[in-house]
C-alpha cells in the first residue's frame, strides 16, 4: 500500500495483541488519527471537520425531531408548531436543525471552492473529488426533502416545482414524476416517502464521507503549495508533515469554536433570518405564493435553471437539432444538472500540470471571477423572473460553463506558471523563518 | 475452467447461463414490487370525476376547484373578453409558442384557436363564454394568477409565464398551453370534470 510513511500501531499488552490479531480496529483508528498531514495547511483546511460536525449535528437533532413530528398532510404542520411551542426545548432543537442545514451548505461551498483554488481535484485525488460531488448531490436531495416536511407553503410549492423538473424529461418524464410523487400532485404519499428518504440519506452520506476520507488518506492531503509530500523515507516525510493528532485536531477544534460562536448567535438571535415567512403558512394546493424562492444554498443552481428560456439562441438551436425533444424546460433542467457535472469533471478538464492556484497567475483571475459569478447567481436566483435579471442570469450561467469547459482546458496550454517551492518544508520555513527545525 | 477452450458448449455452460438467467429474472421479479409500491395507490387512482355547480359563477369571474389534487380554473368570460380573445386568435395561432389546442375533448392535433379551447356554451349564452382549464402552469406546476400578465389572461409568478385570454402560452418558459380537462355539461349549470 502507498501512503506517506509513518509509525503504525503496535499492540503491546496481551489484551491488545489478542484483539489486534482478531480485529485490527485500534490500528485502523490509530492510523487514521495519526495520519501525517502537510504542516503548511492554512485556515481553508478546517472545513472538513466543520462538515463532519454538521453531519453529526443534523443526525442528532433530526433523530430528536422525529420523536415529535408526524408525517401526515393533516398533522405535519401542526406537529411542527407542537415542537415549537410544547416540546421542552423543541424550538431550539428545531432551529439548530434548520440553521444547521445552512451551516452545512456554507461549509461545503467553502470546502469546494478551496478544492477548486488549490487544485485538490487533480490527480491523484480524482476519486476523492468525485465522491465529494456525490456527497454534495446527496446533501441537496436530503435538504430538499427535509424542507418539504414542515408542510408549509414553500415546502409544498418548492416540492411541486422541483419534482416538475423530472416531468421535463422527454417521453418518460410524466410517468416518472407520478411515480416519484405517488399521485398526480404533491400529496400525502409524497410527504411520507420524502420523510423516509430524508431519514435514510444522511446515513448514506456518512458512509460516503468514510470513503471520501479513505480516499484522501490514501493519496495524502493536498496543501496550499500543491507540492507532494516527500515519501521516500519516514525521515523525509516528517520534514513535510506533522501528525493529525494533536496538531490539526486542536487547530480544527479552535476553528469550530469560532464558527459555532457565530452559528449560535444566529440560532439564538435570528433563527428565521435565512428562512421564508411563507413557510409558516400551511400548504395550500390552490394558492401559489407570489414569489417562490428556494433556500439560499440552492439559489445559484435555481438561477441557472431559470436562465434558459425559449427565446435564447442556444435553446432554439438545441430544440431545432433534436427536432423539438429538447425544449426550454428540459434545457433548463439539463443546464442545472450540467453545472454540477462540469464541476465534477474538473479533474479532466483542467490541463495544467500545476496544482495550486497560488502559482498560476492567469488562473487566479478566472477563479475569483467564478467566485463572484457564484455569488451573483445566488443573488439572481432570489430575484423575480423578469428583466434585467433574466439577461444577467444568462450571462452568469454562461460564465459558469465557460470557466469549466473553456478556461480550465485552455489555461493549461497558454499560462506560464510561477516557480513552485521544491518541498513543503521550504514553503513552511519561508513563512516561519525562526522555526529552523521542524516541530517535533 | 477446464472447459474454457471448448467452444462446443457443454452441460456446464448451459447450467451456467440457465442459472444466471434465472437469477436475473428472480432479481427483477423481487425488485419490481419495491419500485411499483411508489406508483399511485388504489385510493389515489380511483379517479373521481366530479360535478361542479357553476350557476353562481357570474360573467367576468372565475371558480377554482380541486380535481385530482390539482386546481381547475372555470372561467365565465364576458362578451368583451370573448371578443378580445378572438382578436388574439387573429394574430395567427401558428406563430404561438404552442400551436395546439391541448384540449382532451378534441383530437390531439387540433389547432389552438379560441374556439378549440372553450367549452360549447349551454343554450342562451354566447359562444366561448366558458373556458375550463387546468390551473397548473405547464412549466413547473405552479398555479398561475388570473387577470394578470401581458396578455390579460393568466400569469405564473414562479418563472414568469404569460398566458392569454384563452389560456394559451404566449411568453415565458412554459412550453405548452394550459391543458383543457375532459368536460361536459350535465345540465345548464353543472359541469362534469373527468
Amino acid at each position: 500500500m502507498s501512503g506517506i510513511p509513518h509509525d503504525h500501531y503496535e499492540p503491546k499488552t496481551g489484551g491488545e495483541k489478542w484483539l489486534h490479531s482478531r480485529l485490527p480496529i485500534v490500528g485502523l483508528l490509530y492510523d487514521t488519527i495519526m495520519i501525517p498531514t502537510p504542516k503548511n495547511l492554512n485556515w481553508m483546511w478546517i472545513w472538513g471537520i466543520i462538515l463532519t460536525f454538521c453531519l453529526a449535528l443534523q443526525i442528532v437533532t433530526g433523530i430528536i425531531l422525529v420523536m415529535h413530528y408526524t408525517p401526515h398532510v393533516d398533522m405535519a404542520f401542526a406537529s411542527i408548531e407542537h415542537i415549537m411551542r410544547n416540546v421542552n426545548g423543541g424550538h431550539f432543537i428545531r432551529y439548530l436543525h434548520m440553521n444547521g442545514g445552512s451551516l452545512f451548505f456554507f461549509a461545503v461551498y467553502m470546502h469546494i471552492f478551496r478544492g477548486l483554488y488549490y487544485g485538490s481535484y487533480k490527480a491523484p485525488r480524482e476519486i476523492t473529488w468525485i465522491i465529494g460531488m456525490l456527497i454534495y448531490l446527496m446533501m441537496m436531495g436530503t435538504a430538499f426533502m427535509g424542507y418539504v416536511l414542515p408542510w408549509g407553503q414553500m415546502s409544498f410549492w418548492g416540492a411541486t416545482v422541483i419534482t416538475g423538473l423530472f416531468g421535463a424529461i422527454p417521453f418518460i418524464g410524466e410517468s416518472l414524476q407520478t411515480w416519484l410523487l405517488g399521485g398526480p400532485a404533491v400529496d400525502n404519499a409524497t410527504l411520507n416517502r420524502f420523510f423516509s428518504l430524508h431519514y435514510l440519506l444522511p446515513f448514506v452520506i456518512a458512509a460516503l464521507v468514510a470513503v471520501h476520507i479513505w480516499a484522501f488518506h490514501t493519496t495524502g492531503n493536498n496543501n496550499p503549495t500543491g507540492v507532494d509530500v516527500r515519501r521516500d523515507s519516514k525521515a523525509e516525510a516528517e520534514k513535510d508533515t506533522v501528525p493529525f493528532w494533536p496538531y490539526f485536531v486542536i487547530k480544527d477544534v479552535f476553528a469550530l469554536a469560532v464558527i459555532l460562536a457565530v452559528f449560535f448567535a444566529i440560532v439564538g438571535f435570528m433563527p428565521n433570518y435565512l428562512g421564508h415567512p411563507d413557510n409558516y403558512i400551511e400548504a395550500n394546493p390552490l394558492v401559489t405564493p407570489a414569489h417562490i424562492v428556494p433556500e439560499w444554498y440552492f439559489l445559484p443552481f435555481y438561477a441557472i435553471l431559470r436562465a434558459f428560456t425559449s427565446d435564447v439562441w442556444v435553446v432554439m438551436f438545441a430544440s431545432w437539432i433534436t427536432g423539438g425533444i429538447i425544449d426550454a424546460k428540459f434545457f433548463g433542467v439539463l443546464a442545472m444538472f450540467g453545472a454540477i457535472v462540469v464541476m465534477a469533471l474538473a479533474p479532466w478538464l483542467d490541463t495544467s500540470s500545476v496544482r495550486s492556484g497560488r502559482y498560476r497567475p492567469m488562473f487566479k483571475w478566472w477563479f475569483w471571477l467564478l467566485v463572484v459569478d457564484f455569488i451573483v447567481l445566488m443573488w439572481l436566483g432570489a430575484m423575480p423572473a423578469e428583466e434585467p435579471y433574466a439577461t444577467f442570469s444568462l450571462i452568469a450561467s454562461a460564465y459558469w460553463f465557460f470557466y469549466f469547459l473553456i478556461i480550465l482546458p485552455l489555461l493549461g496550454v497558454i499560462e506560464k506558471p510561477l516557480p513552485q517551492p521544491e518541498t513543503i518544508e521550504e514553503d513552511f520555513n519561508a513563512h516561519y523563518p525562526k522555526a529552523e527545525t521542524p516541530a517535533e | 475452467m477446464s472447459h474454457a477452450d471448448d467452444h462446443e458448449g457443454t452441460r456446464r455452460d448451459f447450467l451456467f447461463y440457465a442459472t444466471g438467467g434465472a437469477g436475473v429474472v428472480v432479481t427483477g421479479a423481487a425488485v419490481w414490487p419495491l419500485v411499483n409500491q411508489m406508483n399511485p395507490s388504489a385510493d389515489v387512482q380511483a379517479l373521481s370525476s366530479i360535478r361542479v355547480d357553476v350557476a353562481g359563477v357570474e360573467p367576468g369571474s372565475q371558480l377554482t376547484v380541486k380535481w385530482r389534487g390539482k386546481p381547475v380554473f372555470i372561467r365565465h368570460r364576458t362578451d368583451t373578453e370573448i371578443t378580445a380573445a378572438r382578436e388574439q386568435d387573429a394574430q395567427g395561432v401558428e406563430g404561438m409558442p404552442d400551436p395546439l389546442a391541448r384540449n382532451s375533448n378534441l383530437a390531439p392535433d387540433a389547432p389552438a384557436t379560441d374556439a378549440n379551447r372553450v367549452m360549447p356554451s349551454p343554450e342562451g349564452e354566447s359562444e366561448g363564454a366558458w373556458l375550463v382549464q387546468m390551473g397548473v402552469c405547464t412549466h413547473l406546476g405552479c398555479v398561475p394568477l388570473g387577470d394578470a400578465g401581458e396578455f390579460d389572461g393568466w400569469f405564473c409568478p414562479c418563472h414568469g409565464s404569460h398566458y392569454d385570454l384563452a389560456g394559451r402560452i404566449r411568453k415565458g418558459p412554459a412550453p405548452e398551453n394550459l391543458p383543457v380537462p375532459p368536460t361536459e355539461w350535465v345540465d345548464n349549470s353543472t359541469i362534469k370534470l373527468g
